[in-house]
């Protein structure tokens, strides 16, 4: 019998020659992210009876929540992260500004194939694109990694996803999360780890693969996987081998070595195959992400801010679909585009490449990179009775700061195409 | 709030048995339906602003249920459909029912995150599909643990259960729910009152003395 990837990576995690799905297991992650939670995890930390974290080496810590802050309670919290990682000595420390904790570790190439991720987030899932094991843990959770540099994990079931097919114009892998979500509901991988195959996702720039681990969260899911392949072996080596200043063709024998792949006859609990072609454009509505209908369904709904941003859509290629969208012309009346880069790099290679400034003069606000209004804490919050058509992954009632307001997820083109028309609108019909 | 009292600090007055076990539990229900995610028991805005036990219980569930806030008493119990607390890792979603003395959360599935937050912060979380089905708003629901039951009373019942009760069965008209027990890991969890009272146990630091949490 043959083994997952969840039960491959959980059993080297564990130091156990194999474990399967529904075992109990301590596994040691290799890396442990926590971000503006940090300063109220070291609380739970000191609550242990602890000084010194056993596991500076392996903690990675993002300032992105609240950055910069919005009010003296955010900017005391800071200065209690900081104060922390100081104390702490912790090296891997990312400032305001340098972006979301999930865009940074993955451009720092911090995590790597076959390695567990746990992280004091629930979109730890994210990781998945360079097959890396990446699970969301809560704050108590993260205390104990800190203590002992383990946590007991259940070894999770396995969904296999095949996207055959290819996707069509203007379709992307937001839509094909979408698609699943809508399909089987956001509790459809409950527990589970979502492998994801197919030619479809073989084909997917490294852009579009990473949305897809990252919207898993939405699903339930544990973790997701996407099967590393060269493209993904190149990006990590190329950025370690700067980050390290070694030699990349070191770095890259070594990634490549590491990535772990799932056994021809692994048990799976369900194998689901999606045709690419098959999908359309997709908005989830308010208030929930299985909420989902085709864009034709909702086109003409009257949106008042649209939001380019966030660890799942706020790329330099979203950036970019945005700004080929956008060229020429100009926001609606009454409506705002507000562009949030999901990372330092992302802005400044889009300021390079000129989409900041095509973006701005259609009329675009740009925000400092990190998660933004996204969940509700500032810099775009919205209004009682407006709506907002958003690239995030989440849209719950009261997610953006205010119960009585309306949140539509779509991918990057479609929310900019809504910018231009001021209502949700397909980006294919922009002339 | 001490680490003895912050893992198992529930002040449910109608509860009775060994606190660290749960082993019986009594309380009023208040019922919610599928997918009632982290953002409406806990809202996101306050996350890093909102430290305070009595200030994150002050907005438990505000977005859902404006009454809950001001009206669940110590001891009640919500009954839940799928995919309870799913979305974010926020633990203040946890934390925000146990300030305010939820005994219980009895549901149909829970989101995994915020069943391991559960788990660690020593709030009872029941998977029973069937007593959900058959629970109603302001229904007397009796959790024993150990019998790994759910009985459950209509509120309109002439024989409701008391705060005086000892948690004894009295089930002789009320309906019956079992519900699988949790898993040796998390039953040792709970049992040393939470995860951060396991990891100091583990680690050695088996002296009682009271640390500040918060």
């Amino acid at each position: 019998m043959g083994y997952t990837f969840a039960e491959k990576v959980l059993a080297r995690a564990a130091g156990l020659p194999s474990v399967v799905a529904g075992q109990v297991v301590d596994a040691k992650p290799d890396v442990a992210l926590s971000h503006d939670n940090t300063a109220p995890i070291a609380r739970i930390f000191r609550a242990i009876g602890l000084e010194k974290v056993a596991i500076p080496d392996r903690m990675c810590i993002t300032l992105d929540h609240a950055a910069p802050p919005p009010t003296p309670k955010h900017a005391q919290n800071h200065v209690e992260v900081r104060a922390f990682v100081k104390e702490q000595g912790i090296q891997n420390f990312f400032e305001v500004g340098r972006g979301i904790c999930h865009q940074v570790l993955s451009e720092e190439a911090l995590v790597l194939p076959g390695q567990l991720i746990l992280g004091a987030d629930s979109h730890t899932t994210h990781f998945g694109w360079l097959g890396a094991f990446g699970a969301g843990v809560g704050r108590t959770e993260m205390a104990a990694i800190w203590a002992t540099g383990e946590l007991w994990l259940r070894v999770p079931e396995s969904m296999k996803v095949i996207v055959t097919g290819q996707l069509g114009r203007g379709v992307t892998a937001k839509d094909l999360c979408l698609h699943l979500i809508g399909m089987l509901g956001a509790d459809g991988g409950l527990y589970q780890s979502i492998e994801f195959h197919g030619p479809a996702i073989e084909r997917m720039p490294l852009a579009e693969r990473m949305v897809i681990p990252n919207m898993m969260a939405e699903f339930g899911a544990k973790n997701a996987y996407l099967p590393p392949d060269e493209a993904v072996f190149s990006y990590l080596a190329e950025r370690r081998a700067r980050r390290l200043n070694s030699a990349f063709s070191i770095q890259h024998s070594a990634i490549t070595a590491m990535a772990v792949y799932p056994d021809d006859d692994a048990v799976y609990a369900s194998t689901h195959v999606i045709n690419a072609d098959d999908i359309g454009l997709k908005i989830a509505c308010p208030h929930t992400v299985d909420h989902v209908k085709s864009l034709r369904e909702v086109a003409g709904t009257r949106i008042h801010q649209a939001f380019l941003g966030t660890c799942t859509n706020g790329r330099l290629e979203d950036l970019a679909a945005a700004a080929e969208i956008v060229k020429g012309r100009h926001v609606a009346a009454g409506t705002r585009l507000l562009v949030i880069p999901a990372s330092s790099e992302v802005y400044a290679d889009a300021l390079r490449a000129g989409y900041v400034q095509t973006l701005i003069e259609a009329g675009a606000v740009f925000g400092t990179p990190g998660c933004g209004p996204c969940m509700g804490v500032h810099m775009g919050v919205l209004g009682p009775g407006e709506a907002c058509i958003s690239t995030a992954n989440r849209n719950f009632k009261g997610r953006m700061g205010q119960p009585d307001a309306e949140i539509y997820l779509a991918s990057p083109a479609v929310v900019a195409a809504s910018a231009i028309r001021g209502v949700i609108a397909d980006p294919r019909e922009i002339e | 709030m001490t680490v003895a009292q912050s893992a198992f600090s529930n002040p449910a007055p109608l509860r009775s048995g060994d606190d660290s076990q749960h082993s019986t539990i009594i309380g009023k229900v208040w019922k919610y339906g599928d997918g009632v995610n982290t953002d409406v028991i806990f809202p996101g805005k306050y996350t890093y602003s909102l430290k305070e036990p009595n200030e994150i219980a002050a907005h438990a569930l505000e977005d859902l249920d404006p009454r809950f806030a001001t009206e669940a008493q110590p001891g009640d119990v919500i009954v839940a459909g799928r995919n309870w607390g799913n979305g974010s890792s926020r633990e203040q979603a946890v934390t925000a029912l146990k300030v305010k003395g939820i005994a219980a959360v009895v549901a149909k599935s829970f989101a995994r995150i915020y069943f391991r937050n559960g788990i660690n912060q020593g709030l009872l979380l029941v998977t029973c599909p069937e007593a959900v089905d058959a629970a109603q708003d302001g229904d007397t629901i009796e959790i024993d643990v150990e019998q790994h039951v759910i009985r459950l009373r209509a509120s309109d019942d002439p024989h409701p259960s008391t705060p005086a009760s000892t948690g004894s069965a009295s089930a002789q008209d009320a309906r019956e729910y079992p519900f699988p027990p949790l898993s040796p890991t998390a039953l040792s969890i709970i049992a040393a009152g939470g995860l951060v009272p396991h990891i100091r146990k583990k680690l050695g630091l088996t002296n009682t003395e009271v640390v500040s949490n918060e």
